[in-house]
């Protein structure tokens, strides 16, 4: 915290799970959820709507996000992206027909999508540990902050007023809906189908978190590499390769 | 590498005695490299060649999932793909972890033919996704003794994404080792999940390789 710049990303395997048995209470309920009422409702809202309309729907969602991202990229400095958003809010609210419609992303000007737990990164806050949230699952400390700040600046909340809000918010689940709908395939097999559940969607959502916030200088192990035999020749580093996300399997 | 050429004659011979004299050369240091025990994993990787590695194996999905196949028959090919352009054997070995140095030789060769038809099944029923999509390498990297080679995959309906492979010619062939799908690692990820198989089987490896025919 004292130092500048962004927090230090673990590596890819690396995981802080203290309160990892209720977690994992949180992680069954979450998967009674989907499967009591997130999957069907997903699978009859994918069935029953046309996908040009729930296209519509998710970019309408989409396009919600724009005043906060705005807002976090001020507050993380980000200029160019703070200018993208504003500019793709534009015009897709007038040409794209209240955000219906999604001719930014054509033009080259897709979402720079940021969160104000990527703030708190950029500000030098470390992610915590991870955690698990009711309906909303995998988390972190960091995250889950992030989330409730998120809500609570949201620039939209301010201008609009009930009961528009409400259905500002029903478009928000319809358009997850349409997302556990598209990808039913990858959600089932991690959910359902996968050694562990818990520890799967755990990794998985770890290491995409740390990816979105990193950018492009990862580091990978190399179980190729001639350090990795010359510093352990009985092959011990083997025991826990993961600890650089470029391990080279050759430097064995 | 870039190596003198030219089209005349004389330049013809004299770009030949160069690469002799270059031979004895190497020759040279690397009798001289063994003779000190240096270790002789001296070639750098071609980026060139570990992109054209990608983009011949990103050809060959594409082309199978377009071709309208039964799925029995488009996995039976992707599993020809991954053996074919991945070093499947280090990447059991690495996924494993330590239990790999107390495994049998009978099973670890198991292990990697029973891991090899899974990975295939697992990731291939879900490459069906990417129909009509279109993935095209974007540049390399060059890591250390390897190359990252960055693909960026366009499906209808989903944002752009990004794919990294690990190609590395430690094997003796170039082959891909590692993907990155958005920041997720392939090793990383299944080595958790073939870790929670392996814990659930007391570590047995022969018997993980027997149950993985019928998993993925």
């Amino acid at each position: 915290m004292a130092s500048c710049g962004p927090a230090t990303l673990p590596p890819g395997d690396s995981i802080d799970d203290a309160s990892e048995f209720q977690n994992r209470a949180m992680h069954r309920f979450n998967l009674s959820l989907d499967r009591a009422l997130v999957g069907p409702a997903a699978d009859a809202y994918g069935t029953v709507v046309p996908t040009p309309l729930r296209r519509g729907v998710t970019n309408f969602a989409s396009n919600l996000n724009q005043p906060g991202y705005v807002l976090n990229d001020l507050l993380q400095l980000r200029v160019g992206d703070a200018a993208q958003n504003t500019l793709r809010f534009a015009i897709n609210s007038t040409i794209g027909i209240g955000g219906l419609l999604d001719p930014a992303t054509a033009i080259g000007l897709p979402a720079a999508e940021t969160d104000f737990g990527e703030t708190m990164h950029v500000y030098g806050l470390g992610e915590g540990d991870y955690h698990v949230l009711p309906v909303f699952g995998p988390s972190t400390t960091r995250d889950s902050v992030g989330l409730v700040v998120d809500f609570a600046l949201n620039p939209l909340r301010h201008v609009v007023e009930p009961p528009e809000t409400g259905y500002l918010a029903g478009t928000r689940v319809l358009a997850r809906f349409g997302d556990r709908h598209d990808f039913a395939g990858s959600i089932e097999d991690v959910l359902y189908r996968s050694e562990d559940s818990y520890t799967a969607l755990r990794s998985l959502y770890l290491q995409n978190r740390r990816f979105e916030l990193r950018g492009d200088d990862a580091d990978y192990f190399d179980p190729y590499s001639d350090e990795a035999v010359a510093s352990d020749p009985t092959g011990e580093a083997l025991s826990d390769p993961y600890s650089d996300p470029y391990f080279d399997p050759y430097s064995q | 590498m870039t190596r003198p050429h030219s089209r005349s004659r004389t330049g013809h011979d004299k770009a030949a005695q160069a690469v002799v004299s270059r031979r004895v050369a190497m020759f040279t240091l690397g009798t001289a490299a063994l003779a000190c025990g240096l270790p002789l994993r001296a070639t750098a990787q071609s980026p060139d060649a570990a992109a054209a590695l990608v983009s011949r194996a990103v050809g060959d999905v594409l082309g199978i999932i377009n071709s309208g196949r039964s799925e029995s028959a488009m996995l039976r090919e992707f599993e020809r793909i991954f053996r074919d352009y991945a070093d499947v054997p280090i990447i059991a070995q690495s996924v494993v972890g330590p239990q790999w140095r107390g495994a049998s030789d009978a099973d670890r060769r198991a292990f990697i033919a029973a891991f090899q038809s899974y990975m295939a099944r697992k990731y291939g029923r879900r490459f069906r996704e990417f129909i009509g999509g279109e993935i095209t390498v974007t540049g390399t990297r060059q890591v250390r003794n390897f190359v990252e080679v960055i693909s960026t995959v366009r499906v209808t309906g989903t944002a752009p994404f990004e794919v990294r492979w690990l190609v590395s010619d430690g094997s003796g062939q170039t082959r891909f080792f590692n993907m990155i799908i958005e920041g997720v690692n392939l090793m990383i990820t299944e080595r958790s999940e073939i870790g929670a198989m392996l814990d659930a089987r007391g570590g047995d490896l022969g018997r993980l390789a027997a149950d993985l025919r019928s998993m993925g």
